[in-house]
């Protein structure tokens, strides 16, 4: 009855039935991931985008170790009321530099993409340590630890190369002020607080968390905070045109 | 020279060359350990040179007792034993991970502000747990049940299949650990980061080489179905894992890394991964459990051959397409929203095709319903799947989605299929295996098996009417404009709003884990030869008994 | 390479490949040499308890 009585090193049906399956479901991913990456339609052609700055990139990265993604999303999709309740549409052009993207999937707590402005510092700071002090009802963990820790123990300009590698525009000089521009964004007295804004524009340079002894983890997740969705000047963004789709 | 002789010296000589390899990766990880000055990173290579080291002494051990080389004849029932109780280990676990952040959402107290048990690094972990180390413990332990004996032939490899086990226990700790101390890509589903992806592709390369081992040299002309299900979920697995996990690490010495994609490019590769993690994890991998415990259990075979292998194409080829219907209304361009809609709803139909195959196994048999909890428990999970699987395509039309997404009504819809198909048909094939593999005659008590379905199950109601009502409500609260045009809720009375649905959703869950927690105890004492005195409630039970009398050759 | 010219291309191509895998599988399961080698298949998990090797 053996019908397999020969000894091969790769037996025929099985191999059939693996690379047809491997044939079959890679069609599905080649068709729809493929042409984002060669229509030119796919992200809108706008001024403004740059990457993080280094203290936003530290922020960001705090919000994905502390799984801020499972509550907030920061995707405004193009529905009449999302664009009432937190301002313009979010474009792809707006997280092209994001690595990995953080549009998440669920709104716990409220949409996040255009938070940035919205708040003063004093409010995140407050709001960050105990939410429920601010906003009675809300169900958000407490983060009073962000205010002890630094924001960064290793060098910062590692990610920042890392991040050139996948794609990002960092240049050379601000890799190399790297270390530099991220204490100076939280202390707007310091010499190179000019030197910020002009690498980065729009980057926020306060002492954010109120602390001026520590550039702070709470520092970096508020200057992070506090430039999303700023950087497209949406009154002079043209829907229409070229980026009409 | 009889096979078995062959197999043993074959064996040993594997063992002997199995510690250079030991030895390779507990040099990787004590050389971690010296250059790394990432506190996490020194932990996990710790662990990483204790597994390892463990495994070498092991090997040492029976080298040395003469033993090297040994094995039980027959089928490889050793390894799934040791899937059957960690599964069950993990399913507890991970269900109770998941109550406790469900009460954190009723009272956020209980996130106790620390960095270890806030929401967002718990939720990862309860994700992770009841998927990957739940469901995937299951899907190693059943597919190498199904494989080796509808292939009629001893699993392949003699320390491979023991290297899958423990390589993925190691990778869940390694997980695990790591969202808890703050190591995560935040991709859902995909959150581990780098070196713990690479672990885990090591793992799972040996794993399809176990599974493709055993058909290789099966004594059947005709590979059964359930291993072709089996097979895709392997090989879908690990497309969809090299591929979104892609990343650049910052450094070969820490655990941070950047994802290669980005934006909307890695939006479209994240959710065609993230749904294929259902369609090809959660799905296929199950159905291989629908396609060969039902029968087995009813004693019946499938209800169409020829309709589950329509099934199997259909439903790969229409899978891998959907992911785009979890980003409707967002950056990504329209054309891929489309092609995400169109093959959503498309997926209907073979879903249901599955799910009549399964439910009309039964046909002729449908009495055992009344008499058998476990088949009771397979039945209602197909039952499960083919609710989930119309709930999904209705959620993939873009008007309705407009409404339930972002909401709770997609956490309904995950967990319907989640506890009530993939939690179910895992229960019952846990319970047809453990009287099998610990060859008992039969499980210890059946009552238990019936206050595990019905608490469970009506644990699962009120999850999902909560987040049903929860969900819409929100949905229909963030939309609703007041007379004069405005919005009439601020955000925060939309949360308020929620309260006494979670509180109802996180009472369903306590009742699941305190249903898999009967079921473990159950288990336990049928592995310890124990019965309860309930006779008037066990017919003779398909296969259990016949098993039992099995000579291991 | 244009949106225009990826979606007729697809719109075209795809129809004919999908009606054809989809006609292939249909006759691989319809076809009538194979019902015998099916129903033994379907049979494959009732009498697993004899290994072969």
């Amino acid at each position: 009855m053996s019908a397999w009585a020969k000894h091969k090193v790769f037996e025929t049906k099985s191999m059939v039935l693996l690379i047809g399956t491997l044939i079959v479901v890679s069609i599905g991913g080649l068709v729809e991931i493929m042409p984002l990456y060669f229509l030119g339609s796919t992200i809108e052609k706008v001024e403004g985008i740059r990457p993080y700055s280094p203290l936003e990139l530290v922020g960001r990265n705090i919000y994905i170790r502390e799984g801020c993604y499972n509550c907030h999303s920061q995707m405004i999709r193009s529905l009449r009321d999302e664009v009432e309740r937190y301002g313009p549409y979010s474009l792809a052009a707006e997280s092209m530099y994001d690595h990995p993207f953080q549009w998440g999937s669920k709104r716990t707590g409220p949409d996040l993409a255009r938070v940035g402005g919205k708040y003063s510092d004093e409010w995140h700071v407050a709001h960050m340590i105990d939410p429920r002090d601010i906003v009675p009802g809300s169900i958000m963990p407490g983060y009073p630890f962000l205010m002890k820790t630094p924001a960064w123990s290793s060098d910062i300009a590692d990610d920042m190369r890392a991040n050139r590698m996948a794609g990002v525009p960092y240049t050379d000089a601000m890799i190399a002020a790297a270390s530099a521009d991220l204490q100076a964004q939280g202390d707007p007295d310091s010499d190179g607080a000019e030197a910020v804004a002009q690498r980065y524009p729009k980057a926020v340079v306060r002492d954010f968390d109120g602390d001026p002894e520590l550039v702070s983890e709470m520092d970096a997740l508020i200057a992070y905070l506090q430039m999303l969705g700023t950087l497209v000047d949406f009154s002079v963004y043209d829907a229409a045109g070229d980026n009409l789709r | 020279m009889n096979i078995e002789q062959v197999r043993t010296d074959r064996a040993a000589l594997g063992e002997l060359f199995a510690l250079p390899a030991v030895a390779l990766v507990i040099a990787i990880g004590v050389a971690e350990i010296v250059a790394t000055r990432d506190a996490v990173m020194t932990f996990h290579a710790g662990l990483l040179v204790l597994a390892a080291g463990a495994a070498g002494l092991w090997l040492l051990l029976r080298r040395m007792g003469g033993r090297a080389g040994e094995h039980e004849a027959g089928y490889n029932h050793a390894v799934v034993r040791a899937g059957v109780i960690a599964s069950m280990f993990w399913g507890v676990a991970g269900f109770l991970v998941g109550d406790v952040i469900a009460w954190q959402l009723a009272y956020p107290v209980l996130n106790f502000d620390l960095p270890w048990t806030n929401f967002g690094r718990m939720r990862p972990l309860h994700t992770s747990a009841v998927i990957f180390a739940f469901g995937g413990n299951v899907l190693i332990a059943t597919s190498f049940f199904a494989v080796q004996r509808t292939c009629r032939t001893r699993l392949a490899g003699h320390m491979a299949p023991w290297f899958v086990f423990w390589g993925y226990q190691l990778f869940i700790v390694l997980a695990a650990t790591g969202y808890l101390l703050g190591v995560t890509q935040s991709k859902e589903y995909a959150e581990p980061e780098w070196y713990i992806d690479l672990w885990l592709t090591v793992v799972w390369v040996v794993y399809l080489l176990v599974f493709l081992g055993t058909l290789f040299k099966r004594k059947e002309p005709h590979i059964y179905v359930a291993n072709w299900f089996f097979l895709a979920f392997i090989v879908t697995v690990a497309m969809l894992h090299i591929i979104n996990n892609a990343a650049i690490p910052v450094s070969w010495t820490g655990t941070k890394s950047y994802i290669l994609w980005s934006g909307v490019q890695d939006a479209m590769t994240q959710w065609w991964y993230g749904h294929n993690a259902v369609g090809f994890f959660l799905t296929a991998g199950f159905l291989g459990i629908m396609y060969y415990f039902v029968p087995k259990r009813v004693e019946r075979p499938v209800y169409s051959y020829r309709l589950s292998i329509v099934h199997f194409w259909a439903l790969i080829f229409t899978y891998i397409w959907a992911g785009p219907h979890h980003l409707f209304y967002t950056a990504l361009p329209d054309w891929a929203q489309t092609l995400g809609m169109t093959f959503s709803i498309i997926l209907w139909m073979p879903s249901w095709g599955g799910m009549i195959n399964g439910l009309m196994t039964l046909s002729g048999a449908w009495d055992k319903l009344r008499t058998d909890p476990v088949i009771r428990m397979l039945v209602v999970s197909v039952a499960f799947y083919g609710m989930s699987t119309f709930e999904g395509p209705l959620m993939s039309i873009k008007a309705v989605n407009s409404l339930s997404h972002y909401t709770d009504w997609t956490i309904g819809h995950v967990h319907s299929g989640a506890l009530g198909w993939v939690g179910f048909v895992s229960f019952g094939a846990l319970y047809c295996l453990t009287p099998w593999l610990w060859q008992r005659k039969r499980l210890y008590s059946l009552r238990l098996v019936e206050w595990h379905f019905w608490i469970s199950t009506l644990g699962i109601l009120l999850y999902i009417t909560a987040m049903w009502v929860s969900g819409i409500l929100q949905g229909l609260m963030w939309r609703a404009y007041n007379s004069l045009g405005f919005l009439e809720y601020s955000f925060i009375e939309t949360v308020e709003a929620m309260h006494p649905f979670y509180i109802i959703r996180a009472l369903g869950g306590t009742l699941f884990v305190f249903g898999s927690l009967i079921m473990a105890y159950n288990l336990w004492r049928t592995t310890r030869g124990d019965e309860a005195d309930e006779t008037i409630m066990h017919p003779e039970v398909a296969s259990a008994s016949a098993l039992a009398k099995l000579p291991a050759e | 390479m244009t949106y225009e010219s990826v979606t007729s291309f697809a719109q075209i191509w795809g129809m004919f490949f999908f009606i054809i895998v989809f006609g292939a599988v249909l006759a691989y399961a319809l076809w009538p040499s194979n019902r015998d080698k099916f129903d033994r298949a379907a049979r494959s998990p009732l009498n697993d308890d004899i290994i072969e090797d």
